[in-house]
């Protein structure tokens, strides 16, 4: 998953700072050490973590996700409600030819999230939203 | 004005400007506001010449900028579209198609009203980012024409958009709707007086006083220890023993707080009154001095919402909102019904729903025991960890010991606030509504139709799923976005959701 190298480019910079700023001092080579160890461990759990958890489904009828690691979120949204379906991709997607897909409602609750989608299926996740979306009458509130 | 011309054709006799009787109010709100400074400073800075030039350049500003404001705002009604043009140097052009307008919000201020001004707010229920409200602000027009525009923006068949255009060039002869004044379902009573000093809006009102007051002094270089009355008062607080001082304290505070709740009170809700009107719309009039009328369509109600502060709880009182969309944003825009007896508060909720019996009355499913515990724990370790760190701090001498004892004097509080906050969480499914209720403080009643429902979402905490519980939100595009079912019964909670709405989470159930 992107995320660990999310996490390793997050890192590196906070790393790089603090070796610069106090090289003498122990205690602050001891933390950024501390850093380094549980962003290690962090970036080997928390993207297996969230793969695990992460789930997504579109069905004729409603679109549905699971996101989250610690606190985890079901959402729902049926496609007659559905008011816009985003794709981006940042520079690393796109690296790994992968790209989220982001489904809104007229809520103000927040859109649906699938992150890390391959290029492909979220393509075709795309089309399939539109053009149901499409379909159904009315404002979708 | 020449360059007005590549945006707006003069020939097309139905654009609108705005009423030029705001020339004179927005330099006279303006320059309101500016007053007491400009006077404060002329009066403690002596009259210094320079100054008044200063002041007559400002208020020359001031007229400029209305003129400006006025030639170059223009706004039309046409069959499809409501548009809006203004700013000489960043111009708009807004453009919002009619049948996405769904509430009209007139204000008028003692100036406006003066001079028989409105400001109309049309919100088109656009939710772009969390509190983010589409609105077109017409800033003024006559009193006339916003209630002109009220009628002809919330009418939806074609039809009569039609003939509203071609009356749109002739307001003054356009009155026949007003003759029906629709049924009135609600109105002002004195008696709901009594629920004024039930809400905190007096000290609210006395903080500003106190502020604003003390900023005069202030600015006018006055100590109030050397004002002559005040010196008395604090001579003979010196010779008065400190219980009765209190005493009098708390006996003048309670005073002056149930007087000023009072008075904020009148000034916000005299003459209230909620009407459904003829063309399907629900209409809030209110204010004594700054008048205020909201208008909302019913097809836009998803729902209602009855709030209880907990002092209002207390003395039997409750106040009623609307859920709907693309309501403006501002404060109040969504009141229903101010504070007042509970009973009226669900009447309300009923007629403005069209339903025998309010949802909101309904007995409400209790939330598992287990959710007890954790409304406990979510109310009282906050506490007991301010006390900890406050016990620590004492301990290594960095505090005195009291903060301490305050604090752990605030646990027995924490408890009851938690089990009250149980004994409020319920839920309900009736007919055609979803009724959620929850909190302690601010007690909510949320009854939200089920076919307003857009979605639903699901958090769980790791708390929760060791405990096995889940909260849900039915996720709508009316009023807050989502209305939560707190710490229910993670099997309830799936049950719930399938249940208000059929199908929608079906296909993703394994046992069902």
């Amino acid at each position: 998953m992107e995320e660990l190298i999310g996490t390793v480019l997050l890192l590196v910079p906070q790393l790089v700072a603090m070796f610069f700023w106090d090289a003498g001092r122990p205690t602050l080579v001891g933390t950024s050490i501390a850093t380094a160890v549980l962003g290690a461990v962090g970036c080997v759990v928390i993207p297996r973590w969230r793969y695990r958890v992460h789930r997504w489904e579109a069905t004729p009828e409603a679109v549905y996700t699971r996101t989250g690691w610690f606190v985890q979120d079901w959402r729902v949204a049926p496609l007659s409600r559905i008011q816009t379906v985003d794709t981006k991709r940042g520079p690393l997607q796109q690296m790994l030819g992968l790209a989220t897909v982001t489904v809104t409602t007229a809520s103000a609750a927040g859109p649906l999230e699938i992150p890390g989608l391959d290029l492909e299926v979220a393509q075709r996740l795309v089309e399939e939203l539109t053009a149901a979306t499409q379909a159904t009458r009315g404002d979708a509130t | 004005m020449p360059p007005a011309r590549e945006w707006v054709d003069p020939a097309q006799q139905d654009w609108r400007r705005l009423d030029p009787r705001m020339l004179a109010v927005k330099p006279i709100t303006e320059a309101g506001k500016l007053l007491l400074p400009a006077v404060l400073v002329l009066v403690v800075g002596g009259t210094d010449r320079w100054k008044l030039w200063a002041a007559l350049a400002g208020g020359g500003l001031l007229v400029v900028a209305g003129v400006i404001r006025w030639a170059t705002t223009r706004y039309r009604i046409s069959e499809t579209h409501v548009e809006l043009h203004s700013g000489l140097f960043f111009r708009q052009q807004r453009s919002v198609p009619r049948d996405r307008l769904r509430t009209v919000d007139a204000t008028s201020d003692v100036v406006h009203r003066l001079f028989g001004l409105s400001v109309v707010k049309v919100g088109t229920g656009r939710n772009d980012k969390v509190g983010e409200e589409d609105e077109l602000t017409l800033d003024a027009v006559s009193a006339a024409e916003a209630e002109h525009l009220r009628q002809v923006l919330l009418r939806r068949t074609p039809g009569t958009a039609a003939t509203a255009g071609a009356e749109a060039a002739t307001p003054e002869q356009e009155t026949p709707a007003e003759a029906e004044p629709g049924e009135v379902l609600a109105a002002f009573r004195p008696g709901w007086l009594r629920f004024a000093p039930l809400t905190l809006s007096g000290l609210a009102a006395m903080g500003a006083l106190t502020g604003t007051a003390f900023q005069v002094l202030n600015e006018l270089d006055v100590d109030p220890v050397h004002l002559g009355p005040l010196r008395a008062v604090a001579q003979w607080l010196e010779r008065t023993p400190l219980p009765l001082i209190i005493a009098i304290v708390v006996v003048v505070l309670l005073v002056v707080l149930t007087a000023g709740a009072m008075v904020l009170y009148l000034v916000q809700f005299w003459g209230f009154t909620l009407t459904r009107e003829s063309d399907a719309t629900l209409r809030v009039r209110r204010g004594l001095l700054t008048t205020r009328s909201v208008s909302l369509e019913e097809d836009r109600l998803r729902g209602v919402r009855i709030s209880e502060p907990l002092l209002l709880r207390a003395g039997g009182g409750a106040k009623c909102a609307a859920v709907a969309t693309g309501l403006g944003t501002g404060a109040g825009s969504d009141t229903l019904l101010p504070p007042a007896p509970r009973g009226d508060a669900h009447d309300v909720a009923a007629t403005v729903l069209a339903v025998e019996t309010a949802p909101t009355t309904v007995r409400l499913r209790r939330h598992p025991r287990i959710a007890r515990r954790r409304r406990l724990v979510r109310a009282v370790v906050p506490v007991l960890a301010l006390a900890a760190a406050l016990g620590v701090g004492a301990a290594t001498g960095h505090v005195p010991y009291w903060p301490c004892w305050v604090a752990l004097a605030l646990l027995p509080v924490a408890v009851l606030l938690g089990l009250d906050r149980y004994r409020n969480l319920g839920h309900a499914l009736t007919e055609r509504y979803l009724v959620v209720r929850s909190g302690s403080l601010v007690r909510q009643t949320v009854a939200l139709q089920r076919t307003g429902i857009v979605g639903w979402r699901m958090r769980q905490s790791p708390f929760q799923r060791l405990s096995g519980l889940v909260t849900l939100s039915a996720v709508t595009a009316a009023g807050e976005g989502a209305y939560e079912v707190t710490d229910v019964d993670l099997g309830d909670g799936v049950a719930l959701a399938d249940e208000a709405v059929p199908g929608l989470l079906r296909p993703f159930l394994e046992t069902s």
